[in-house]
């Protein structure tokens, strides 16, 4: 079954021993109506770092993000085997509590995606649900993460206005606001700066590096230069499988396994 | 003929299709809104909306068909808020709740289908079996229950298919910041706000101008309709029982009567519009 070598080579277990594993995927496996999309896949993502998801197209790399969050339950004919550890728990574990670990990540999808009521009450909409009323509680949170995505300069005066109104750009921002919000440990972006012009996703890309001081981040990007700029740790998905995770420089520059040589390089995309 | 005359006389033949089809439902609308005034309008007056039927009034003499109007406010509006407090929970639970593509979802589905189809005379003979079985007369009751009965699948499929358009990623962010299924359904339902209020008119349109599911369920009586369990007038059994009559007189007010009743959903769908029009104040 495996065409390609496991990814815990010498090397890799030796980088990811330096620093503490915020999440470790054990022999993940996911099914989706008969069709095995993920096999064995085996990872430890460091704290306070960039883990950048490449590979192709239909390759796995946004199931894999969702399983990270559990996402995937919301899949029609879905399996999953295996475990996720985060922090040494596991989510996939039958007493695990869904709610409480979705609130540990925050999700930054593809296109911003505001919800359908004012600027401040989709900054506090998290907060809210998980039971904060004071408002001047709220109004702090708002302030403080709309400052932490540099928005909060641009929409001060306008707070009450649909969110929908804001530039995409600025919706993306938004977004990322909303999930800090509610003070996850971790930032999954599921190629979050594809709908974005080239500015909107340089001021994203320079906040994810800002924001890794305080967070494990694992992006999904199926730009090479994106992940080449912002990541520290790269993991190569091909067919479902894990191919190879390693430093940045190392798996752009020198990779080891010939499938990754061919698709950093281009020849296969 | 070159390809593209052949696309652009395509283009036109199904243009004009639609346009005809267009035509054709504006037309009958006309006529038909036409020939109730044309007929109605003469026989039309205060005395008929405001008095309930004296003595006679069904050979052509005094009174009104206010009872039949009260009536039928009252059973639409009760049965159409009924149908909608038990209908909306039932499309949120199996939109949110039951597993997506599981043997409870497609059974709900197409039970809520068939539910949907089955005419309303169907439904008022069966609730009339079991109010003959309970001992219970026909009345304004029976009526309620066996029209909200009826129009609860139409409320479930209307919702059902506004959730159905909502985008996946509003599940997903609401998901992401920690939402249980519930609070995402409470966003959900903000989403479709506007098309609740289509359904509820949707449904409120079937309740008033059912005739079958009232006929052997509520009854019929001159009287003002004062309590829950006495027959009560209803103004499509009130049209059908004038325009039996060989009497002109009668007749003419059998079309006056369904003026009333088209001036009435008229206002609905006015008020309707209103509302759900206010609803939106953040657009997706």
């Amino acid at each position: 079954m495996h065409a390609y070598p496991s990814i815990q080579t010498a090397e890799a277990q030796d980088l990811t021993a330096l620093s503490t594993p915020h999440i470790q995927i054990k022999d993940l496996n996911v099914i989706i109506e008969g069709k095995r999309i993920l096999k064995d896949i085996n990872l430890s993502v460091p704290n306070n770092s960039i883990t950048s998801i490449i590979g192709p197209s239909g390759c796995g790399k946004t199931t894999l993000l969702k399983t990270l969050n559990r996402l995937v339950d919301d899949t029609k004919g879905v399996e999953v085997s295996g475990s996720v550890l985060v922090n040494g728990e596991d989510i996939y574990a039958k007493d695990a509590e869904v709610t409480h670990i979705r609130k540990k990540m925050g999700l930054l999808s593809q296109k911003p995606f505001p919800l359908p009521m004012s600027i401040f009450d989709n900054i506090a909409y998290g907060p809210r649900i998980h039971g904060e009323r004071d408002k001047k509680v709220l109004k702090h949170i708002v302030e403080t993460q709309l400052r932490n995505v540099g928005l909060w300069e641009e929409v001060k005066d306008r707070l009450d206005a649909s969110a929908t109104r804001l530039s995409i750009g600025q919706q993306q921002r938004l977004c990322l606001a909303r999930g800090l919000a509610v003070k996850p440990e971790i930032i999954l972006g599921d190629e979050s700066t594809s709908a974005l012009d080239p500015l909107s996703t340089q001021t994203i890309e320079n906040l994810l590096i800002e924001l890794k001081k305080d967070y494990t981040i694992v992006l999904v990007t199926h730009i090479l230069r994106q992940a080449r700029r912002v990541s520290d740790y790269i993991l190569f998905v091909y067919n479902g499988e894990a191919v190879e995770f390693g430093r940045t420089e190392d798996i752009l520059l020198n990779p080891q396994n010939e499938i990754t040589r061919q698709y950093v390089k281009g020849f296969i995309s | 003929m070159s390809n593209v005359k052949k696309r652009l006389l395509k283009e036109k033949l199904a243009k004009g299709a639609m346009q005809l089809s267009g035509m054709l439902i504006t037309g009958c609308l006309f006529f038909i809104v036409g020939t109730i005034l044309y007929k109605g309008l003469p026989y039309l007056s205060w005395e008929m909306i405001s008095q309930t039927p004296q003595g006679g009034f069904y050979i052509g003499k005094d009174g009104g068909i206010f009872n039949a109007i009260l009536g039928s406010l009252y059973l639409a509006s009760v049965s159409t808020a009924l149908a909608t407090l038990i209908g909306v929970p039932i499309s949120i639970y199996v939109h949110m709740y039951v597993k997506s593509g599981s043997f409870l979802e497609r059974a709900c589905k197409l039970l809520f289908d068939v539910l949907f189809g089955i005419p309303s005379i169907v439904y008022g003979a069966i609730a009339f079996s079991i109010m003959v079985w309970m001992g219970i007369r026909a009345s304004l009751l029976g009526g309620i229950i066996t029209i909200t009965l009826l129009t609860i699948p139409i409320v479930v499929r209307t919702i059902d298919e506004l959730l159905k358009t909502l985008p996946i990623d509003l599940k997903h962010v609401t998901f992401s910041l920690g939402s249980t299924r519930w609070e995402t359904a409470k966003m959900f339902l903000r989403y479709i706000r506007p098309g609740i209020f289509t359904a509820v008119l949707l449904a409120f349109g079937r309740a008033i101008g059912d005739v079958a599911g009232v006929l052997l369920t509520t009854g019929f009586s001159d009287n003002l309709p004062k309590y829950i369990d006495e027959p009560a007038a209803t103004l499509p059994l009130a049209i059908f029982f004038q325009l039996s009559s060989p009497i002109p007189e009668v007749q003419g007010r059998a079309y006056a009567s369904a003026l009333v009743l088209t001036f009435i959903i008229l206002t609905i769908v006015i008020c309707t519009h209103i509302l759900a029009s206010k609803q939106q104040k953040h657009k997706i």
